[in-house]
């Protein structure tokens, strides 16, 4: 490709998705990122050669039937992974069982039990209702175009008739609230609502009491329209968006990093290479996250000032660390099964709890007793470790971004500490531990090339959704910048596998004309 | 900058100026500006007003707001700042510049002085730290306040030069309009620039606040038939005027301090688009401005003369007399010197122009009773009054 169309910055899941729909449309496609290997936060980590962990996103929703189609994901190997359920760890093995449509434990009471499958019906219906936004460009709420006033009755559409008068009024209650009420009015039991709120705050710097957790948890069960959450293998989803990218004739070029995006007359018209190589390009497409793309590939003098102050005050610092563990055996957990340790087991055995991890995390302190998510893919796919041999993935939550002290100092001690928590659930597990990784916020930065660290590029906060994601005048993908666009994260409708904001970033392209 | 923070037990402040000031003050008629006190009348309207026209006034300029931007990014910063193309400027030059949010409205305007190669003072009329530091992301600026720290004398008029050599400043004979000269008067070092807001020949003097009073009784211990008169407000509203600048927030609302969408200003719409330099690279606003560039007009601040001499006050604007509102004044005055109203109307404009004939309402009063009277008006684009003594060099000496 002597002279590209289109340059994206970063092959991260939604760059390729937005790669493989532009070249689908006819545009030349160039692919820039900086790693080995494509896929970003979704791409494997390997560890010590044989340990082949699933990266940041160890736990998926499939992408969106729409997406898996357009770019004819299954011809490429795609396949949904299988189901799996959530345990929540208790002590002393008085584990609960959530999957789905149902709950099991010991001490759960008749009310909760039957209280579930309806609670999750009238969720899934409330994040279904949002759809029409979630799966369109943002509305501009000033000189709405056609579209924008579309989205909008769809979006109205689904909230009164979709979901009916009373449910609405429910919806409307709820959107804005935290998860810490709503899981109180609903539940009993400490342990389910624990394990329930966790699912809206991991990922933020959120606690089950902060207001908007019911949005955040929306957006997470709208992943979960497409189907269940199964333990993810980064190298698939990673493997076929590339093969379909390349397919329809993108060009991915890797160890290759982007230092500068070229503007003049407010104009991308290409990017400079850390190495000084300058390619040109009709149009430039960042999938780096907005703090990243503004403040640092192009740099405030080259943007308005208010502008370049939203981007400045985006909240966006990373508060999950990633610990992998590779063990010369699959570990005993007190109370479960072998053959349950495919699922997700979490430890977050109250939402009181919960909310005590978070609070010494907003004054640079991590938690005694941090939140654990925990996977182990080897369980699904022995191949991914040495025979006989397993990796045990966890997102532990609520390490602060700013650390007071820094992080060189006390990594250790906190990989540690949390590897002491997992060793009260999984007696033994210390001494099955033969190699290591542990990802800091600050790691997630660096690794990333993600300003603060975060999975989503930015908290999927009220103040930061929907028509002000990252921050508005950027809302609609383009940005102030002519010819230059944004598919990642840090747009709507924000984080998580599901190639929605490539998606949506690449309608966009194409309805403003693509490269012409 | 050194405030105390006790700064709140005085909340009018005195400028180094003000003993002397309230020394010479017949009226008592004092406002407040920045807050600081200032008069809106020393003694007399048509006393300071003739002497800015045919004299010579002496004004405390000291609450204007003035900041310091130094820094190897200074001129880079402020190129980002401004709309216009700051290459031209030099050390020891002034240069009016105005300057937009991201929408292309205008925040303020002022005067931006190059005091050396990394140097430069910015005058403004409205408080502007927080723009300006906001707009300091990115550069390796310094931005300091120093409206307190530097005590600023405007001396205008006809005799202006001629009482600036009498009070013992050398070295204004080649001085012309918007240089600077650091000078002395009785061995004080005073920085001295040829400029104003009065749209005649005149000086702004800068100097230590522990300068302030000893450079004051040097202006008016001079001898002689100069005229020279302390000057207030009032008199400095009817000049300016004539003179046809502008005063953002009086005139027109500026976009930081505007709640209703579209009830600010653009460049363009008041006149400035002279100092709008689209192609000078990118600075804040472009895009906006580039945009509206390519559209017609949609209103414009315009300087018009009322015909008759009924005092016009706040009046609509009609296309034709009983025609179509089109627009209203934002300020008038009586013109002594050209006999005759003069207004700045916000006007809208048919097609990127203006209304052809154009007619004001207004209400007046007659011995206490009110009248409406109809007036033609004239809408112009020069200055009303610019005299060529503004910008003689050498000025003429009395």
């Amino acid at each position: 490709m002597i002279r590209p169309d289109v340059i994206i910055i970063g092959a991260g899941h939604n760059g390729l998705v937005c790669a493989a729909y532009l070249a689908r449309a006819g545009m030349g496609v160039l692919v820039l990122e900086s790693g080995e290997s494509t896929g970003g936060m979704a791409a494997p980590r390997v560890l010590n050669d044989d340990y082949h962990f699933p990266g940041l996103a160890h736990v998926t929703y499939p992408i969106s039937p729409t997406i898996r189609k357009d770019l004819k994901l299954d011809q490429f190997g795609y396949v949904v992974g299988k189901t799996i359920d959530t345990i929540a760890l208790g002590a002393n093995g008085q584990h609960l069982t959530i999957s789905t449509d149902a709950i099991s434990g010991n001490r759960l009471r008749k009310a909760d039990i039957e209280a579930y499958p309806e609670f999750r019906k009238q969720y899934l219906a409330f994040a279904k209702s949002l759809s029409p936004l979630f799966n369109n460009k943002p509305p501009r709420l000033k000189n709405m175009g056609f579209r924008d006033t579309a989205t909008l009755a769809r979006l109205g559409w689904n909230v009164r008739m979709g979901l009916g008068r009373d449910t609405m009024y429910e919806f409307l209650r709820v959107a804005a609230i935290n998860i810490y009420d709503v899981l109180n009015e609903t539940f009993d039991n400490e342990q389910l609502q624990g394990a329930l709120a966790l699912d809206a705050v991991m990922g933020s710097a959120m606690g089950p009491r902060t207001p908007g957790t019911v949005l955040t948890w929306l957006q997470r069960l709208f992943g979960e329209l497409n189907g269940a959450a199964s333990v993810h293998s980064g190298e698939q989803l990673v493997n076929a968006l590339t093969q379909s990218a390349e397919n329809a004739g993108t060009v991915i070029r890797c160890n290759t990093r982007v230092s500068k995006i070229l503007i003049e007359d407010s104009k991308a018209f290409g990017v400079e290479l850390d190495d000084g190589e300058l390619i040109k390009a009709k149009l430039v497409v960042s999938n780096a996250d907005p703090r990243t793309t503004f403040s640092s590939l192009i740099g405030a003098p080259q943007l308005d000032t208010m502008f370049a102050n939203r981007v400045a005050q985006i909240r966006g610092s990373g508060v999950v660390g990633k610990l992998h563990l590779a063990l010369s055996d699959l570990p005993e957990f007190t109370g479960i099964d072998p053959s349950e340790l495919t699922n997700r087991l979490l430890v977050a055995p109250s939402m009181r709890y919960i909310e005590h991890a978070f609070n010494p995390s907003k004054y640079g302190e991590c938690p005694d007793d941090p939140i654990l998510e925990i996977t182990l893919p080897s369980t699904h796919n022995s191949a991914l470790a040495p025979e006989g041999h397993h990796l045990m993935s966890v997102n532990v939550a609520f390490l602060p971004y700013d650390l007071n002290g820094g992080w060189a100092e006390q990594k250790k001690t906190i990989a540690y500490k949390v590897i002491s928590q997992l060793e009260r659930y999984s007696p033994g597990l210390k001494s099955l531990i033969v190699d290591h990784e542990f990802l800091t916020p600050r790691d997630i930065e660096r690794e990333f090339d993600a300003t603060g660290g975060h999975w989503h590029h930015g908290e999927l906060s009220i103040h930061q959704s929907f028509m002000m994601r990252p921050t508005y005048g950027a809302a609609q993908y383009d940005t102030p910048i002519d010819k230059l666009f944004l598919c990642g994260a840090g747009s709507h409708p924000g984080g998580g596998l599901t190639g929605l904001p490539g998606r949506n970033a690449a309608k966009r392209i194409l309805e403003l004309g693509g490269a012409k | 900058m050194n405030i105390s923070h006790e700064h709140f037990r005085q909340p009018i402040g005195r400028t180094p100026f003000d003993d002397r000031m309230t020394a010479l003050s017949k009226t008592e008629n004092w406002t407040t500006w920045n807050c600081y006190k200032v008069p809106r009348v020393v003694d007399k309207l048509s006393t300071e007003y003739f002497a800015v026209r045919s004299g010579c006034a002496v004004m405390d300029l000291t609450p204007m707001e003035k900041y310091r931007i130094s820094g190897q990014d200074a001129r880079p910063y402020l190129d980002r700042l401004v709309t216009r193309d700051i290459s031209n400027l030099r050390p020891g030059r002034v240069t009016y510049v105005v300057w937009c949010n991201d929408d292309g409205k205008v925040i303020d305007d002022g005067t931006l002085f190059q005091l050396n190669e990394n140097t430069y003072r910015l005058c403004s009329q409205h408080h502007q730290l927080d723009w300006l530091l906001m707009s300091a992301a990115g550069f390796d600026v310094q931005i300091e306040v120093e409206t307190h720290d530097v005590a600023a004398l405007a001396v205008q008029g006809p005799t202006s030069y001629s009482v600036l050599t009498a009070a013992g400043i050398d070295g204004l004979d080649d001085l012309e309009p918007f240089g600077i000269r650091n000078l002395e008067c009785g061995g004080m070092p005073v920085t001295v620039s040829r400029t104003g807001y009065t749209g005649d020949l005149g000086y702004e003097l800068w100097t230590d606040p522990g300068h302030a009073e000893p450079l004051w009784d040097a202006v008016f211990g001079v001898q002689g038939q100069y005229d020279i008169h302390a000057m207030g407000l009032d008199a400095l509203e009817m000049v300016r005027i004539e003179a046809g600048f502008i005063m953002p927030g009086f005139d027109f609302n500026t976009a930081n301090s505007t709640i209703r969408d579209g009830y600010d200003r653009s460049p363009y719409e008041v006149g400035l688009g002279w100092v709008v330099n689209l192609d000078k690279g990118h600075f804040c606003g472009r895009k906006a401005l580039q945009a509206e560039s390519e559209r017609p007009a949609r209103r414009r601040l315009t300087k018009m003369v009322v015909e008759g001499n009924k005092p016009v006050g706040e009046a609509f604007v009609f296309a034709g007399k009983n025609g179509r509102q089109v627009g209203e004044i934002k300020c008038t005055t009586w013109s002594p010197i050209l006999k005759a109203n003069l207004a700045l109307a916000d006007i809208d404009c048919v097609n990127g122009r203006l209304p052809e004939r154009l007619w004001a309402r207004f209400d007046y009063q007659r011995e206490l009773k009110w009248r409406t009277a109809w007036a033609r008006c004239h809408a112009q684009t020069k200055p009303f009054y610019l005299p060529d003594h503004k910008s003689a060099t050498p000025p003429a000496r009395f």
